[in-house]
């Protein structure tokens, strides 16, 4: 799996996606800059990470989603390529349009720095077959500006056609607004495109991979993504 | 030339911000406060004179950037 994990000013989870890509499949990713304009060679996977790109200045993502790179990434997912967008990096892939939908301030207005239940609704997608459909995972998550927002034509059309990978659930997976801590709409933590390989997701999986944290609930999130390219190969 | 460019969120997407400036506004006894919605203002100063072209221009900086269609309306003035 040769992945990239693109540096925006502002970018500043970048290292901790960097970790959990070579921790798990054994090969450090290509770090690229966000005024290149290639990927390199053979790219398979490109990650944008968490962070507050351009300093969230206009709407979070706005103004990153039009850096140089983000043509090779639209490029790249065109020819089918995977990208996969953390936090901000959800927030930009919204912006440049390679997702549907927004990240709207969190309905309770605060920044959340915590731990949630997200519930894995499938597991046929490169992005999940490291996990059970229904399986419920906890991860952190880190934003101001989470809370998921569509219209009611693309939600209906994103619930339907299965693209809602990811939901913020209670412990046990049932769907509890308590839980839904940014207010997101249905619930949506993670979506993906309509060719389903682009994923947004606002929690940080990457953040947990190794016990000494505590937890290694992320780890199948890249061990899946291992094994897909594995057998791809 | 000057130009505004004003920036305003649907109607019925979620504002927090606007709730709490609205309950601000509310506990600082200010009378008559139904509802705030806060939006954004854009001054912007244009090269040249051509308003119809300097209009074209703004609709093209809205659509690509300054607004985001899914949750925002946006409203361009040029104001000489």
């Amino acid at each position: 799996m040769k992945s990239a994990v693109l540096i925006f000013p502002g970018s500043n989870r970048e290292r901790d996606a960097a970790r959990a890509l070579k921790l798990i499949s054994g090969h450090a990713p290509a770090m690229v800059f966000h005024a290149e304009t290639e990927l390199p060679a053979g790219t398979d996977l490109v990650v944008l990470p968490g962070g507050f790109s351009y300093g969230d200045y206009l709407r979070c993502g706005a103004i990153a989603a039009h850096a140089p790179i983000m043509e090779a990434v639209r490029s790249h997912v065109r020819r089918g390529g995977l990208a996969i967008g953390i936090c901000n990096g959800f927030q930009i892939l919204c912006e440049a349009e390679l997702l549907p939908g927004v990240l709207l301030r969190n309905s309770g207005i605060k920044f959340l720095c915590r731990e949630v239940c997200l519930r894995i609704e499938r597991s046929d997608t490169p992005f999940t077959r490291g996990y059970n459909a229904g399986q419920v995972i906890r991860v952190p998550i880190a934003h101001g500006e989470g809370s998921y927002f569509a219209s009611p034509a693309t939600i209906a059309r994103l619930e339907n056609e299965g693209r809602v990978l990811f939901r913020y659930t209670a412990p046990d997976g049932s769907r509890n607004e308590a839980w839904n801590v940014n207010g997101s709409t249905n619930a949506i933590a993670g979506v993906l495109s309509e060719k389903l390989n682009v994923l947004g997701l606002m929690p940080h999986p990457e953040n947990h991979v190794e016990s000494a944290i505590g937890s290694t609930d992320g780890r199948g999130f890249f061990a899946g993504l291992v094994a897909h390219f594995a057998q791809a190969a | 030339m000057r130009a505004r460019v004003t920036v305003t969120l649907k109607s019925g997407v979620l504002d927090p911000q606007g709730k709490a400036i609205e309950g601000a506004l509310k506990a600082l006894g200010i009378a008559g406060v139904a509802s705030v919605r806060q939006g954004k203002v854009f001054d912007i100063e244009l090269e040249g004179e051509d308003v119809a072209r300097a209009e074209g221009a703004l609709k093209d900086a809205a659509e690509k950037l300054l607004a985001n269609p899914i949750i925002e309306n946006y409203r361009i003035e040029v104001v000489g």
